[in-house]
């Protein structure tokens, strides 16, 4: 139990606790990623089995709603007779996958180049920082949608469709991987310096070894922050490529490629089928903000 | 000064090259040009000219100078999808886009500046508080769930405004505007107010937090203490101590806008130049792409440098050391 008592010592947990907003953000958070990855379990209908679908369920509006609304279908159904609620949980653990998985490209990417250009230096660290300044002229989500295009003329627009999970997440690790690049170079730049890495040079050590085992472990704390922060924009940026229609397919939705389906049926008043993935969408995010917003607070030491 | 600008210019060159490199590569090896023009019954020795008359057997570097030389020109080539012009199917679009973006930066200055000074200004009144917690909201929204809402509750619910297009345009020129009739100007209302919101929310949180810093400072107090009115202490004074951050960071916004315009333009179906990108995007239109790719890296870099010469206008103290130091990074 020593760890336990350490933990609940520890500077982290007394701000946590005593901070409303966070503690209420990370329940949200928690209860969102449960009924996420819970989804086979928990959720009422299996959306994208064809065979359970029944046309004459379809377009039922929510039960709190209406009078026509059916307890099997608490938040409705869409045209094809899916249960919204279902399609949510489902979709929603998509855009986690998507959104963890596009961290961690950008996070690998990030650091292995800034490892290198704050280590190596001279032309090579020339090269990439100048690649990163120009990416950083250009918002996130142009430079994910300018990849998505180019994969798209390289292979057909037909087998696009049946790999398109990773070229999204590699469209958006792309995209993100500047902050990591620049925070961990500039860390890099400072530690090389220091003795012990002048040490671990002089008894011989490769850089390689030198930059993963001795300088990589002083950098994890802000790159740690910068993910976080970048999960919510992650989900959001996933979010905004299915919602445009060249993210993930209508066969596998996420919570994006959802909005975007009940979009068409907005029109003529059937909200539900929209609104409901926008609403765990939005509060999703917001929840994960927060969290990064506190998480960066708290591992500020001059803050602190 | 001249040394400053003739810096950020060479700057913007080096930008501007290498994005051109990037478009000039989509352009040339990302599918191949000579497949998007013929049919498919041309035989392989009518495509080997072809591919000769159009220069495409020559070294690398020259079919680059051609191609930044044609761009400067505004020769784009063909759409793989229509196989119009791309300059043109640009240019035509470019009048809806460039006249969404201002409104939407307009509605997010005159909105967004006049909340963040009375934020700024009496911090801790109910109504500022709730204003600081509807722009975290913001923040957090995405750009196409705004719109989303928007027209379920104006276009769908109420029936007050159109939910889709630009409305009524009148030609003037080549450029088709909606500022003069009252359906296009109804048009304009939610697209501007979906692509304005988050800068809105971004302009609001910056010249608050910029104005508390400034309400602290001595030449407030003297201000107070040579008795001036509080309009002029209010604007006057920390008002015009907010703007050079201000202005950078609207101006860099103005560059994202446009970008944005992408997502706005889809959900309102807005015939502009992102819809365009976007179907550009889903059939793997190259040469679309690619052109769209140059005209935004050039409006970021113009953006940019003009953000730079405003900060002459605005802050004396660059005027005087002649410009050697830059006020802020980005």
């Amino acid at each position: 139990m020593d760890w336990y008592r350490r933990a609940i010592d520890s500077d982290i947990w007394w701000s946590f606790k005593s901070s409303t907003t966070t503690v209420v953000a990370a329940s949200v958070t928690l209860f969102i990623f449960a009924m996420a990855f819970l989804a086979p379990i928990l959720a009422p209908h299996t959306p994208f089995d064809p065979a359970t679908l029944s046309l004459s369920d379809g377009l039922r509006p929510p039960v709190l709603f209406s009078p026509e609304g059916d307890w099997s279908f608490p938040l409705g159904t869409d045209d094809q007779g899916r249960d919204v609620l279902s399609a949510i949980m489902y979709g929603t653990r998509l855009s986690l996958e998507v959104g963890f998985a596009a961290v961690i490209a950008a996070m690998l990417i990030g650091i292995t180049l800034g490892l290198i250009s704050g280590y190596v230096g001279g032309a090579i660290d020339a090269v990439i920082m100048r690649v990163a300044d120009v990416q950083l002229t250009f918002p996130a989500i142009l430079v994910a949608l300018l990849i998505d295009g180019m994969v798209r003329g390289i292979i057909s627009v037909k087998r696009h469709d049946e790999i398109a999970i990773y070229v999204v997440v590699g469209a958006i690790g792309l995209s993100f991987w500047v902050q990591y690049a620049r925070t961990v170079r500039s860390s890099v730049m400072v530690e090389k310096n220091k003795e012990y890495v002048q040490a671990a040079r002089v008894i011989g050590l490769s850089p390689m070894l030198i930059m993963v085992r001795h300088v990589l472990p002083n950098v994890t704390g802000p790159v740690m922050v910068i993910a976080t922060i970048n999960l919510g924009l992650a989900i959001i940026t996933e979010a905004t490529l299915s919602f445009l229609g060249v993210g993930l397919p209508s066969t596998e939705p996420s919570l994006g490629t959802l909005i975007r389906l009940g979009n068409d049926m907005l029109q003529s008043g059937d909200w539900w089928v929209s609104l409901f993935p926008g609403v765990t969408l939005a509060v999703l995010v917001l929840a994960v903000n927060l969290l990064g917003d506190w998480l960066r607070d708290a591992l500020n030491p001059k803050l602190r | 000064m001249l040394a400053f600008v003739l810096r950020r210019l060479a700057q913007s060159v080096a930008v501007l090259l290498t994005v051109g490199v990037v478009a000039f590569f989509m352009f040339r090896y990302v599918g191949d040009p000579i497949n998007a023009m013929v049919g498919q019954d041309t035989s392989l020795q009518e495509r080997d000219e072809l591919r000769q008359k159009l220069g495409l057997n020559d070294p690398a570097p020259i079919q680059f100078l051609r191609f930044i030389g044609n761009a400067a020109q505004g020769k784009f080539g063909l759409s793989y999808r229509t196989s119009e012009p791309v300059g043109r199917m640009i240019l035509e679009r470019m009048p809806a886009t460039l006249e969404l973006s201002f409104c939407a930066a307009m509605f997010s200055l005159l909105v967004g500046v006049p909340m963040g000074v009375y934020t700024g200004l009496y911090p801790r009144h109910w109504s500022s508080k709730l204003l600081q917690a509807v722009s975290l909201i913001g923040v957090s929204l995405p750009t196409f769930l705004v719109g989303i809402l928007l027209i379920l509750v104006f276009a769908v619910f109420l029936r007050l405004l159109p939910s889709f297009g630009r409305g009524e345009t009148v030609d003037i020129g080549w450029w088709s505007t909606n500022f003069l009739t009252t359906k296009g100007l109804l048009a304009l209302i939610m697209p501007s107010i979906t692509l304005g919101l988050f800068q809105l929310t971004l302009i609001m949180r910056l010249v608050r937090s910029e104005m508390l810093e400034v309400m602290r400072t001595d030449f407030i107090k003297f201000a107070r203490a040579r008795g001036l009115s509080n309009r002029a202490i209010n604007f006057g004074h920390a008002l015009k101590n907010t703007l050079v951050p201000v202005i950078t960071i609207a101006g860099l916004q103005l560059g994202a806008i446009i970008a944005f315009a992408v997502v706005t333009e889809t959900v309102f179906a807005w015939p502009g130049m992102g819809q365009l990108f976007i179907q550009s995007v889903q059939f793997a239109d190259i040469p679309v792409m690619a052109a769209y790719l140059m005209l935004i890296a050039f409006l970021f870099v113009v953006i940019n440098v003009i953000v730079d010469l405003l900060y002459f206008l605005v802050d004396p103290r660059l005027r005087s050391q002649g410009g050697a130091a830059r006020v802020s990074g980005h």
